[in-house]
């Protein structure tokens, strides 16, 4: 039988791929002919969504963006034998976008069925976990170490050393926590795995737990993400009924519990402590640190907490070893990012590569400039809380080290991108509001400066008492980064500062103007 | 029956089914939410029974959460996305314009009880911004032409 792919991501989704599917299925029964239709993750070329695959005795055929008016053309110029249709795209892995990707954690989104465990095993699924259940805890943690992985969170973290912590933290229950909140505007990665490749992230976490001696695990995931919920428990329950989880994990007398919780909208339980106070039933308020949730963690036990990315990079390590994943990359920063193209950008999507690309080439080289045709005037990396860079940074290599030299943060690796229309002293005071509707309200830099933030911004924009309330507004950056108690405050001004740097012109400060 | 009495049951097996799960208070809200469409008021002490918690609380989580809601929703909500790369396309024109065609404010729902709309940051669907979502399906590259469609779709579809 011919196999057809369409994919179940949000994204082709939201491009109609519902429609696309249903309507294929309706012209080919009409025809009699038999499909096997197969809804696969995303390639990540979102400009080609809704994308058709077509398995053919030569390899995969793409035809796409597909809408429902092209099936009956696509389907008598021989779609299903792989003819051609001004549709036509060939071989989607041979086109410039993806072809020099390193896919590493992303190898098997958008080839595979996501939630069949047959079609993950068929497709190199799981030796890291029988790699694993041969392992010392010791070893596997040194693997995960010797790998470099880290945190794609703003702080990024050496996993290892997490890991580490957490298995020589004394405590009979310890528990492995997903960080599924991905709420940066401009990233996607985390949701396309989970709706992409579930069983990466399930293995990923059933490692850590062999790891670190947890027997249960948590993902806590946003609720902006319904499609992800149905894959992860699909997923889940199989994994159950196979064996890959439970008391007995594949005959070893090792046990891994999962579970997946929904979070409730708030940006703020994405910061690690206020997530594991949600988890516990809680308002997500952040805690103090020390103690580190490492030693004192969910229900006041040692826990390791990850994000998605960082879990879902774990299975490659532990089939390829520390070294294969640590010799992409480069500086400190080892591996791959997938990185997410959004905002005004002609081909937005994901592509995975090793870190040390520089925005430029992203932008231009894979994004093709935006998607208005205007000039690109200012480009946000790394979530609401991420620095705007202006266009004599873009030869900035993407590499940890390198963004924090220039006070940026690479995060989870999104870019959002903005042409020559926007205002940047707009995008500042968004920033302020953002984190007055956001905070937690426990410390008083973010809950109180944000709320000032706001309103000094409108102030300088009106023109009252500029230079003041600019110094004002440095001021009270300078007091949110040193006295908030997470990145919620702590990082809020990077935003604002950099917009008020690069685009002082926005806010009405002309520097020939004001000398006058 | 009415008020409290028309729930009472659910919210009796929601809490029993919940009572040995840790850390059980979000998925009940979550769960009380699903079934109703809201958190009802008059459920709070019940819950903070349940729970051995006083009932500010239960409120206090259920305020902290944007997504939990103490009155019904319209029929359909509508959650359109404020976030940067949403703005980055136009999503500051497409709040309005969305304001202005159902004649409602943030957090409210149309005089026919059709359309609630709910402000989002972020659905995740960056790279085909500006987007909306309607209940759970997700919308994406949203004009203000596409947007009077899907919203034609839901009418439709109720009708």
């Amino acid at each position: 039988m011919i196999r057809v792919f369409i994919s179940r991501d949000s994204t082709a989704l939201s491009l109609g791929a519902n429609l696309v599917a249903d309507n294929l299925q309706k012209v080919v029964a009409d025809k009699g002919l038999d499909i096997e239709l197969v809804r696969n993750g995303s390639r990540g070329l979102f400009w080609l969504e809704p994308l058709i695959e077509v398995e053919t005795a030569s390899g995969r055929v793409a035809y796409g963006p597909v809408q429902t008016s092209d099936i009956p053309s696509l389907i008598d110029n021989g779609m299903l034998q792989g003819k051609d249709h001004p549709l036509y795209l060939g071989d989607i892995e041979a086109l410039p976008y993806f072809k020099d990707q390193h896919r590493l954690t992303f190898a098997r989104v958008g080839k595979t069925n996501p939630v069949s465990l047959d079609d993950y095993v068929a497709h190199d699924g799981y030796i890291g976990l029988n790699n694993a259940l041969s392992l010392t805890p010791e070893d596997i943690v040194k693997q995960v170490t010797d790998s470099g992985l880290r945190g794609r969170g703003g702080a990024a973290f050496p996993t290892g050393i997490k890991w580490n912590t957490v298995l020589n933290a004394p405590g009979e229950q310890k528990y492995i926590v997903c960080n599924a909140d991905e709420g940066d505007s401009g990233t996607f990665s985390d949701r396309m795995i989970m709706e992409g490749d579930p069983f990466v992230l399930i293995e990923g976490m059933t490692i850590a737990g062999l790891a670190v001696g947890a027997t249960r695990g948590y993902i806590y995931l946003r609720i902006e993400y319904p499609h992800a919920y149905v894959a992860l428990n699909e997923a889940i329950q199989s994994a159950y009924e196979r064996g890959y989880l439970g008391d007995d994990i594949l005959g070893s007398g090792k046990a891994f519990h999962l579970e997946v919780r929904r979070g409730a909208g708030a940006y703020i339980c994405g910061e690690e402590t206020s997530l594991l106070e949600s988890l516990e039933g809680k308002r997500g308020l952040v805690r103090f640190k020390p103690p580190l949730p490492a030693i004192i963690g969910l229900f006041g036990k040692p826990t390791v907490v990850n994000n998605v990315i960082s879990l879902a990079s774990v299975p490659i390590i532990l089939d390829k070893g520390g070294d294969y994943y640590r010799d992409y990359g480069m500086g400190r920063s080892r591996g791959t990012l997938p990185i997410q193209l959004a905002g005004n950008i002609k081909y937005g999507g994901l592509f995975e590569v090793a870190f040390g690309i520089t925005l430029r080439e992203i932008l231009y080289d894979y994004g093709g400039g935006s998607a208005s045709g205007r000039p690109i005037r200012a480009v946000q990396v790394g979530g609401p809380l991420g620095a705007y860079m202006p266009e004599s940074q873009f030869d900035t290599p993407l590499d940890y080290e390198s963004f924090s030299a220039i006070e940026a943060v690479l995060g989870h690796g999104g870019i959002v991108v903005h042409d020559d229309s926007v205002d940047m002293a707009e995008m500042a005071r968004y920033a302020m509001e953002f984190c007055v509707e956001e905070s937690c309200g426990k410390c008083t830099p973010c809950r109180i400066g944000s709320v000032r933030g706001v309103e000094v911004i409108d102030r300088i924009v009106k023109g009252i008492q500029k230079d003041k309330n600019t110094t004002l507004l440095r001021d009270l950056c300078d007091t949110m980064i040193a006295g908030s108690l997470c990145a919620m405050g702590g990082m809020t001004p990077y935003p604002v500062l950099s917009a008020l740097n690069y685009f002082p012109e926005d806010f009405g400060i002309n520097v020939d103007a004001d000398a006058a | 029956m009415h008020g409290y009495d028309s729930y009472k049951q659910e919210i009796d097996d929601i809490l029993k089914s919940h009572e040995s799960m840790p850390g059980n208070l979000l998925p009940i809200l979550h769960a009380i939410q699903d079934s109703l469409g809201y958190i009802p008021g008059d459920s709070v002490p019940v819950i903070a029974l349940a729970l051995n918690q006083s009932n500010a609380e239960i409120h206090g989580v259920i305020s902290f959460y944007h997504y939990f809601r103490q009155t019904p929703p319209g029929k359909n909500t509508i959650r359109l996305c404020r976030a940067e790369s949403c703005q980055a396309m136009n999503g500051k024109a497409l709040e309005k314009y969305a304001q202005k065609q159902l004649e409602i404010d943030w957090h409210e729902t149309t005089s026919d009880g059709q359309f609630s709309l709910e402000p989002f940051y972020c659905l995740g669907n960056c790279a085909c911004s500006p987007a909306l979502s309607v209940n759970n399906e997700v919308y994406g590259r949203v004009t203000p032409q596409r947007f009077d469609e899907v919203i034609a779709s839901y009418r439709e579809a109720a009708e």
